[in-house]
């Protein structure tokens, strides 16, 4: 049952490979250069072939795809439906729902204009999200170890944080001498506010005995700050981190909107208009991509740095 | 010897809201001798723990002084080593890395990496060090907590109710360890305990103490050998004579019928 359960993901891709022979197109709106489809799930049957031959032996790979094969089949099932459905029947509006072939082909035919798209959008999410973890950080760490953070600083944040980013939009083309600048900014503040609140609140909830145990084992304030405030607050800011992530994704589609003239948001944006909608797919495509790439990163970064929350084995 | 603990007519009061003040603590005089080993018993609420924490550092008197070998004790210093209840191991280090957390505040690391393996040996925690401390028995992380402290060579190692939390067979084991701890290490140890038989057992002196006003009562000297049997006739007459200033003496009451 097992074994069967690992081929699942090639069987899938195999039927839809079959289906996608057998049937005819609807129409020839839906066909591109190449059949790109194709070439996808030829290249999916590939890995899921090698993974489950390599199960045989490697252990790593039977954990791997036997945890992931039902999911990976039910995708490429699901990329199968929606290929008879728009490509082989046209049962729904072709203009709305190109083939799979013609996303495919915008991402390879136009990957030099969408690479530097996605570069550009990249280096200002960098930006924007770096100096926004930075200054959150700073800020949370005086709101949460000064009373007079706290008292002045605090309501301040309260007040600035909620406003959502395309409400400062107005402000802040006026305030930045550059769109680039002006963008990093929203991105910035979007990141700042979650980071500030947790890393405060993180600092704040430590239990008062480490601090009291730390002075006995000879610490100083510098220390209490960074031994031990910091080290305690640290499963807080990776909430802060995972927030102001997720909130710095959805600022960095408004920024883009700030007339600069590249970036994926941007481009998702300019192909809408012109009701180009197989490039507005890949653009969000590559944004879905990369975002979900970005969140896994973190996860795994936060996994190797909290690992001591890990594991609850007593002996 | 250093070690030596002299507080003068130490008072400490809690102001609580709009409520006159509570007197933990009226005007107590302590000598402690370098090396001795002493309990504070008493009820909740007679400012044992109070003790404790200005000799700690951690809070300060309203009147009266400590000092510790003629030096003024007015801030929490690491030659006044603290151990809780609760062992308080910082969750986010390893074992190794919390013994070894006083030595690097200090900077001294580098150049006794020995001694941290030295501590985690003295305490029988060497297997451990890379285990973090919610992998350990409760019994384990308090022995972790007693090398953390001991690691910085304190003059005083102050304990509060160090084994409270644990279960009975484990706290006589744990009482046996701190023992020989103390007699390898010769610092002078101040225990608050509620438990009459751990500051027998253990003690050089036992100071008890009463609640309001918070003063001390009494203080007897344990003069027995050791190891103490827990049963001896001299141990259970002492036992006897603490829980009577205690009021827990125990009147005995005639029963109503005899079967």
């Amino acid at each position: 049952m097992n074994i069967l359960k690992r081929w699942l993901p090639t069987i899938s891709a195999a039927l839809a490979l079959g289906i996608d022979y057998a049937l005819p197109n609807a129409s020839s709106k839906y066909e591109a250069a190449h059949p790109y489809l194709r070439y996808l799930l030829i290249c999916l049957i590939v890995l899921y072939c090698v993974y489950a031959l390599a199960a045989f032996w490697s252990r790593r790979a039977r954990d791997w795809i036997d945890r992931k094969a039902l999911f990976a089949g039910a995708v490429i099932l699901v990329l199968n439906i929606y290929n008879v459905v728009s490509k082989k029947y046209s049962l729904i509006p072709t203009i709305y729902f190109p083939s799979v072939d013609r996303i495919l082909a915008v991402i390879v035919e136009d990957r030099s204009f969408l690479l530097s798209c996605f570069l550009s959008s990249g280096k200002l999410l960098l930006t924007g999200f770096l100096s926004g973890f930075a200054a959150g950080f700073i800020t949370g760490i005086v709101v949460g170890f000064s009373k007079w953070g706290n008292y002045w600083i605090m309501p301040v944040v309260r007040t600035i944080g909620p406003i959502p980013a395309t409400a400062w939009i107005p402000i802040v083309l006026v305030a930045f001498p550059s769109s680039f600048a002006a963008s990093a900014f929203l991105i910035g503040l979007s990141v700042w506010f979650p980071m500030t609140v947790m890393t405060s609140s993180g600092i704040s909830n430590v239990q008062n005995s480490y601090f009291e145990v730390s002075s006995t084992l000879g610490a100083k304030k510098w220390h209490q700050m960074f031994k031990v405030g910091i080290p305690a607050a640290m499963p807080h800011m990776f909430i802060g981190i995972f927030n102001g992530a997720c909130s710095s994704f959805i600022a960095l589609m408004t920024a883009e909107m700030l007339g600069v003239k590249n970036g994926l948001g941007w481009y998702v944006n300019w192909q809408k208009e012109m009701l180009a909608y197989s490039n507005v797919y890949a653009g969000l495509l590559i944004i879905v991509v990369t975002f979900s790439l970005l969140t896994t990163l973190l996860f795994r970064f936060r996994d190797h740095v909290l690992q001591w929350q890990k594991g609850v084995i007593k002996w | 010897m250093v070690g030596e603990i002299k507080a003068e007519s130490l008072t400490k009061r809690f102001s609580q809201n709009d409520v006159e003040d509570v007197t933990a603590l009226n005007g107590v005089d302590l000598t402690i001798q370098a090396g001795e080993f002493v309990s504070l018993i008493g009820p909740s609420g007679c400012g044992k723990s109070t003790l404790l924490r200005l000799i700690a550092g951690l809070i300060s008197a309203n009147e009266g002084t400590i000092y510790l070998d003629k030096d003024l004790i007015q801030s929490p210093s690491c030659e006044r080593g603290l151990v809780f209840q609760d062992p308080n191991l910082f969750p986010w280090l390893n074992i190794y890395e919390n013994v070894a957390f006083g030595l690097r505040l200090r900077r001294q690391y580098r150049g006794n990496k020995t001694k941290v393996d030295e501590f985690l040996e003295l305490v029988g925690l060497s297997d451990f060090k890379k285990s973090f401390p919610h992998q350990l028995s409760g019994g384990m992380a308090q022995r972790a907590a007693l090398a953390r402290a001991l690691i910085n060579t304190p003059k005083v190692l102050l304990l509060d109710e160090p084994f409270g939390a644990l279960d009975a067979f484990t706290r006589m084991n744990m009482q046996d360890e701190l023992l020989r701890i103390w007699k390898e290490q010769g610092t002078t140890m101040v225990m608050v305990t509620h438990d009459v038989d751990e500051a027998i057992y253990l003690s050089d002196r036992v100071i008890v103490m009463s609640p309001r006003p918070a003063k001390i009562e009494k203080s007897i000297d344990i003069k027995l050998f050791r190891p103490r049997a827990r049963s001896s006739p001299e141990f259970l007459a002492l036992r006897s004579e603490i829980l009577k200033i205690l009021d827990f003496g125990g009147k005995v009451i005639e029963p109503n019928y005899y079967l």
